[in-house]
């Protein structure tokens, strides 16, 4: 349940981006969660509705981005296939992380007064 | 124009942040992986399920290092500080963080509890985690290595429903080796395939902390560690 903490951290974040700006409210935030984050995105997704109430995020929208898992060869940058032993056969060498382990606020759209 | 006061209406601005949600525990982590090199300490994050032996590897491992190295541990509960105490019993300065209710340690409860010194002097700092497969292996705490133990009664698909944790892991150390007569099906080979399909240079141990068994290969690792060329981080204060 360590998207509830992760929620009260996205909150805290966009409020200190939003009082920055002066922002009146956010409007929407976008995500980005890859699936080895470590994070399920509708739990997390429950826990930002949860927490954002008294907050000025309690009106924003949480668009969640996906990103697919890609392993590479160090070596010869060859993609490992999804489903098998993560180590390149041609080079014998261990697989790297390509992608899919993001967890990162991307973007914060904020209503902000006109005339500031 | 805003009808109210005057002030004008509002307009939508829109902000690229691109910072990982982590990024305050992402910090702390580092200052304390800082300091904890600074002053020569190994640090090692003990990760697994409930009852996997965590608590019983550190009692083994504060018998096979007594009188060579020193080390201490913060040990990881939601309730009760029965692990710190095992592990003082077996002469181990400890600190336990309760968590109450959370599933995990973060960064500032580890920087927390190393602000009283228990970790000053010695040559390994422990933290056992809470027992738990899945949250812990979100949240770096300033450690050199994480090991994530798994003991033989645990199954040997453990690794392939619990990628995240398994592919952060340095070594695994496969406990209770001592209960393998009981377990005549048990499948290490299977084990060790799971294990690399999710973490990409895999490296098991096996131990008894019962016996002893396999823990001087356990010890010799850990001296490995202490030989690894660490990248000195700038010292920076994280608040």
């Amino acid at each position: 349940m360590h998207e509830y903490s992760l929620a009260r951290a996205l909150i805290e974040r966009v409020e200190t981006a939003a009082r920055a700006h002066r922002a009146t409210a956010v409007h929407r935030l976008t995500v980005r969660i890859g699936p080895l984050a470590g994070v399920e995105r509708e739990l997390f997704a429950t826990a930002f509705h949860n927490c954002r109430p008294g907050t000025l995020c309690a009106d924003a929208a949480l668009v969640i981005r996906n990103e697919d898992a890609e392993w590479r060869c160090d070596v010869c940058g060859e993609a490992i296939p999804a489903g098998s032993a993560l180590y390149c056969p041609a080079c014998a060498m261990p697989a790297r992380l390509a992608g899919g382990d993001a967890l990162i606020l991307e973007r914060v759209e904020m209503e902000v007064l006109g005339d500031v | 124009m805003c009808e109210d006061c005057g002030c004008g209406d509002t307009k939508l601005v829109s902000l690229d942040v691109h910072e990982s949600l982590l990024a305050g525990n992402d910090r702390t982590a580092a200052h304390t992986r800082a300091h904890l090199r600074e002053d020569g300490v190994v640090a090692i994050n003990i990760m697994g399920s409930p009852g996997a032996g965590k608590t019983a590897l550190l009692e083994a491992t504060a018998g096979a290092l007594a009188g060579t190295r020193r080390i201490a541990a913060i040990t990881g509960d939601l309730a009760t500080e029965r692990d710190a105490e095992r592990v003082r019993a077996a002469g181990v300065p400890s600190k336990a963080i309760t968590t109450g209710s959370a599933c995990h340690l973060d960064a500032e409860m580890v920087h927390h509890a190393l602000h009283d010194g228990i970790a000053e002097g010695v040559d390994y700092l422990f933290i056992e985690n809470v027992g738990n497969l899945v949250c812990p292996a979100v949240y770096d705490l300033g450690q050199e290595a994480n090991v994530v133990v798994i003991s033989v009664t645990e199954g040997e698909d453990k690794p392939l429903k619990y990628p995240v944790m398994f592919r952060k892991a340095d070594l695994v150390v496969l406990s209770k080796t001592d209960l393998l007569p009981a377990l005549p099906d048990f499948d290490r080979a299977a084990l060790e395939e799971a294990l690399a399909h999710v973490m990409p240079n895999p490296r098991m141990l096996a131990v008894s902390a019962r016996t002893g068994a396999g823990i001087e290969k356990w010890i010799n690792w850990l001296e490995q560690m202490r030989e690894t060329e660490r990248p000195q981080t700038a010292h920076a204060h994280a608040r």
